[in-house]
This record gives structure tokens, C-alpha cells and sequence, in this order.
């Protein structure tokens, strides 16, 4: 049974003018998938109607068969419960002004988590690769690897079935990015993974699907050893021929 | 080990990485704010010296003798060399001693504490009560940006704005107490603030007259502010991580909005302070603006010299009251300089 569907979602600030047009995806338990597109190309929209910002124009979004609807408070408590986020900047996603604990406590609160949060907080703190003892910091004493750390922690703190990844990394530094990356694909053996990037490179490494995404509409999908070898669409032969590469 | 080896020696230690930023930053904030107050002194002391005449002369008044000038200026110090003028000023200020005033021969310093029972009333009023309108219009101001009221709130913060604080008084004095004789037109007790009952009623105009018009700038900032936190990443990830939409505003809106705030409203304090010079002249209450207007028109140098002084001292002192607040509520300004661990 699929984990989160999208049949033909369309999303548009305008009637005439569609940021997201007809997308379709299946995103089944354990996938790790990797949404690649240039910016403008509705990535970002797509992972805002994933996650229940905004509301399609048309189209439908299922979770575990159920229809994904933002007024229903019952409902999306228990859809974030399961699909949590970390943004791409680690700088300005956490609030400076609240402890370490306070951020990543956020979920357990916002979605009434019985239970031990300091405990929970510590492990997905150690989970990530942070000390126990970092409780009582704020977000500047941190470096940017370490912030996304953080992000991540309060993200899988609630123990979510799936990960939603919006640029992740695309703010660090590029040993930092190794890092949490590594730590990404660590946590997709546990969770489903989406992936939001321009990278192909860091989608390659991290995703075994992936969506191309052109203006708005999906122009291409598949395993991702498949695409990154025999690219079928145009726009995707010239992601892939923009990709960086170290001369011979 | 003892003295200031000591003293470095507790304010470095581990368990003060928390207060050390803080009470270095108060310490230096401190000296600035001394250094500012002897500028502003000396400043005071020249300004009032490059007034023509001499001060023995408006404790004299026309018609007087040779003789009679002479033991004036002896009485105020005039006739003493400017440097010897300036050290008695100065260790005189040191004591908190600001003389004694020409025409009631009263202490200047008990003079300015009487008055002082009627600003500071109605500026700390006046601004509370801007407060209290501004907060929550500036908030729904911004929240509903895009609705009829979002827009209207805006636009009457703007007219507000613009309108002067004189003419406001005029409009409130003319509707509350000529028109519907609910309110004094202005005036204030004899027996100041032990007629309580009296003494309130005549501060509700002047107060309201304050809070309109500080609040409607108060607005502005309030609303700039709560439009920066709501286009935050954080608040965006609070919605999306489970958060409804008031209590991501109240958990991170408030104190993040408050800091720029903050700021503002140590500058806008301090303008209701002075502010309420006009204020007191058009509800004709005896507070610390009409002293000055009045020993501005009688000559009286001590008088205008003290309360020049106090006024500088307290909007110096609301300054430092709200750094200090800022680099309390803003953990980021607390740190900074003290290094990352």
C-alpha cells in the first residue's frame, strides 16, 4: 500500500499562471525519492502541498488511502506526526530567541507527544550525532553542519514514517553537506525519504528514484541508476550534461 | 589571589558564561552613559553661559546698584573664573545638588520632585496605554495585511501619524469637555495626588491625548515587525512541523518581535517624555515642561539648568533601560564578543 499519493495536483497563484501542473507520484514505505529541478521548476510547491501548506488547485493527495486535508486538525496531527520536514537553511529554520531543547521539543508539544520529551529530545539529539549535552544552547553557538543537525534532530524526534527534505544541504559547506548527507542516507534505511534538490549529484547519492521536474510538470521518473545513464527527456540530458565534472 | 585578579577570575569562570556577556555589556553601557551625562553637562554649562546677560541680573531685576550686582553675582558665582564655575557645577551635580531657584529660592531638586509627580504619571500612562493599543492592532495589522481592517488599522496609523499632538488635545478637550462635559478641559489639584480622585480625572485627557499619537507610530514598527516574523523560515517550519497558526505566533512571533520593538520603544519613551512638554501646556498641568517654559520666561537659570539635567538623565537612563532589555531578551546580542565555546 502506498504510504502518500499524489494524482495530478496542480497548484497555481493564478488562474492562468500553474507552478505545479498535473503532477503525479507514488511514494510507497522504505522509497527514498529525489525531487530535481531547477529553481522555478515547482519542487518546492510540490513538497508545500506534501506537506499540507497549501492546498491543491486540482488534483488529490492521499496518506495511507485517507485524503490529505489541511482544515481537519485530528487528521493532520496525525499526518505530521508521520511526515515531518528539515528546510534547506539551518540558519534561519530554528528560532534564535529558544533553546536547543525547546526546538526540537516543538513537535512533541505542537502534536501533544505523551512521554519523557527530554529523553526523546536526547536521543534524537545522539541520533544525529550531537551530545546530550547541548540541551541549553541556542542556534548561534552552533555551526551551520551542526544547525542542520539540529533541524534534523526535531524532525525524527516524533518518529515519522517519512522525511521530507526541502534543499537540505544546499547551505553548507561542501564537507559539512558530505556529512549530513551521509547522516540523510543513514536515516532513509529507517524512513522513507523525499528529497527536494537541484543537485543531482547529492539526489544521486542519496536516492534510489528519481522525479524531474520542468516548469512545473513532471518530465521524467525512475530509478535513479537508470535515469543518470540513459536520460530519455531533453531537459534532463541537459541537468545531467550541467552537472560539474573534474576535467580529465 | 586578591583585587582585580580576583574579580577577572570570577567573571571568566565557567558557571558565569551566561551573566559574564551581560554584565560586562551593563558595565560598559554604564560608562558610556556616565560619560554621556558629563557631556551633556558640560554641554549645558556652556549653552547656558552663552546666554547674554549675567544670572545675577534676573535675580535682581531692573534698577539695581552697583553694589547690589556685585553681591549677586558673588551670591550665584558669576564673578568666580570660568573653570572654578564649571568644577563647582560639576561637584555640585556629583552631589545631585542643582541649587536653588532664583524666583521661589526653593530647592531645585525638590521643585523638580513635585513636578516630577505629574510627568512621570502621565508619561508612564501615555505610554502604557500606547502600549496596550498598539500591541494587539499592530499585531492584527499585520495578520490581516490582506483584509478591509489589516488595511485600515494601517491607514489610521498613518493619519495618526501625522497628525500633530497639540491639535489632538485640542480635538479630545473639545469633544470630552466642551462638547460633552464628561472631562476637565485641564488643570490639575492643588493638593496634587492626595485628591486622588481629582487628580485622575484630570489626567485622562492629557494620557489619552499621549497614547493616541504614540501609538499610532508604536503601531507601525509593531506591524513592521510581525510582518518580518511571519515571512520567517522558523514560523514556516513551526506551521509544518505541527504548530497552529496562533500558537506559532505567540511561541515565536512574540519574543522575536519584540526585540526590534524594544528598541523603538526606549526612543519612544523617551519622546513621550519630552512630548509631554506640549502636553502639560495645553492641559495647563504643572508638570516638568511648563517649569521649564516658565524659568525660560523668568530667567531662572538654576531651574532651567535642572531640568535640562534631569530630562538628559532620564532619557539617557531609558536608553540603557532598554539595551539592557534588548541584550536580555535577544540571546544573540547577549553572547556577542563573549565567543563561541
Amino acid at each position: 500500500m502506498s504510504l502518500l499519493t499524489v494524482e495530478k495536483a496542480s497548484f497555481g497563484y493564478s488562474k492562468t499562471r500553474l507552478v505545479l501542473d498535473g503532477a503525479s507520484l507514488d511514494i510507497s514505505p522504505g522509497d527514498s525519492i529525489g525531487l530535481v529541478g531547477e529553481s522555478g521548476s515547482g519542487k518546492t510547491t510540490l513538497l508545500r502541498l506534501l506537506l499540507g501548506l497549501i492546498r491543491p488547485s486540482s488534483g488529490n493527495i492521499t496518506f495511507k488511502g485517507a485524503q490529505l486535508d489541511p482544515a481537519n486538525a485530528a487528521f493532520m496531527r496525525e499526518y505530521r506526526r508521520q511526515v515531518q520536514v528539515v528546510f534547506q537553511d539551518p540558519y534561519s529554520s530554528l528560532d534564535p530567541r529558544q533553546k536547543v531543547f525547546a526546538i526540537v521539543a516543538e513537535p512533541l508539544r505542537s502534536l501533544r507527544i505523551a512521554g519523557d520529551h527530554r529523553q526523546m529530545v536526547t536521543d534524537a539529539l545522539v541520533s544525529v550525532g550531537l551530545d546530550a549535552n547541548v540541551l541549553d544552547r541556542f542556534p548561534h553557538e552552533f555551526s551551520g553542519g551542526q544547525r542542520q543537525r539540529i533541524a534534523i534532530a526535531r524532525a525524527i524526534v516524533s518518529g515519522p514514517s517519512l522525511l521530507l527534505a526541502d534543499e537540505a544541504v544546499s547551505a553548507l559547506d561542501l564537507s559539512t553537506r558530505i556529512r549530513i548527507v551521509e547522516l540523510l542516507k543513514s536515516l532513509s534505511q529507517t524512513m522513507t525519504l523525499v528529497f527536494v534538490s537541484h543537485d543531482l549529484g547529492v539526489v544521486a547519492a542519496l536516492c534510489e528514484r528519481i522525479v524531474i521536474l520542468e516548469k512545473g510538470r513532471i518530465v521524467e521518473a525512475g530509478p535513479t541508476a537508470s535515469i543518470l545513464a540513459n536520460p530519455q527527456h531533453p531537459y534532463t540530458q541537459r541537468l545531467l550534461a550541467s552537472v560539474p565534472r573534474m576535467p580529465a | 589571589m586578591s583585587g582585580p585578579y580576583q574579580w577577572a577570575r570570577i567573571v571568566s569562570g565557567p558557571q558565569n558564561r551566561k551573566t559574564r556577556p551581560i554584565l560586562a555589556y551593563t558595565l560598559r553601557r554604564l560608562v558610556i552613559l556616565l560619560f554621556s551625562l558629563l557631556v551633556a553637562a558640560v554641554v549645558l554649562f556652556i549653552l547656558l553661559r552663552l546666554l547674554p546677560g549675567d544670572p545675577a541680573n534676573a535675580l535682581l531685576g531692573v534698577g539695581a546698584t552697583e553694589a547690589q550686582i556685585a553681591s549677586a553675582r558673588a551670591q550665584v558665582g558669576s564673578d568666580q573664573p570660568l573653570y572654578v564655575q564649571f568644577i563647582s557645577f560639576i561637584s555640585n551635580l556629583a552631589r545631585f545638588d542643582l541649587g536653588t531657584s532664583f524666583v521661589s529660592r526653593a530647592s531645585v531638586v525638590e521643585e523638580i520632585g513635585n513636578r516630577l509627580s505629574v510627568t512621570l504619571p502621565l508619561t508612564i500612562l501615555g505610554f502604557v496605554a500606547a502600549l496596550i493599543i498598539a500591541v494587539p492592532l499592530g499585531i492584527i495589522a499585520a495578520v490581516r495585511s490582506t483584509k478591509w481592517y489589516g488595511a485600515a488599522i494601517s491607514v489610521i496609523s498613518q493619519l495618526g501619524i501625522a497628525i500633530p499632538v497639540f491639535w489632538v488635545g485640542i480635538l479630545l478637550v473639545s469633544l470630552f469637555a466642551i462638547n460633552l462635559r464628561l472631562l476637565p478641559s485641564g488643570g490639575f489639584p492643588l493638593k496634587g495626588w492626595a485628591n486622588l480622585g481629582e487628580a485622575s480625572t484630570a489626567m485622562i485627557l492629557p494620557v489619552l491625548t499621549i497614547s493616541l499619537v504614540m501609538s499610532a507610530s508604536m503601531l507601525r514598527y509593531v506591524r513592521a515587525a510581525t510582518l518580518e516574523v511571519l515571512g520567517s523560515d522558523y514560523l514556516r517550519t513551526a506551521r509544518a512541523l505541527g504548530s497552529s497558526f496562533p500558537e506559532a505566533l505567540i511561541r515565536h512571533g512574540l519574543r522575536n518581535g519584540a526585540v526590534p520593538v524594544i528598541s523603538i520603544l526606549g526612543i519612544e519613551l523617551a519622546s513621550t517624555f519630552l512630548g509631554a512638554v506640549v502636553i502639560e501646556r495645553v492641559f495647563s498641568l504643572p508638570g516638568l515642561g511648563s517649569m521649564l517654559l516658565l524659568a525660560i520666561q523668568q530667567r531662572d537659570y538654576p531651574n532651567v539648568q535642572g531640568v535640562l539635567f534631569i530630562s538628559t538623565l532620564l532619557v539617557l537612563l531609558i536608553g540603557f533601560a532598554a539595551d539592557l532589555t534588548q541584550r536580555i531578551v535577544d540571546p544573540r546580542l547577549r553572547d556577542r564578543g563573549a565567543g563561541t565555546p
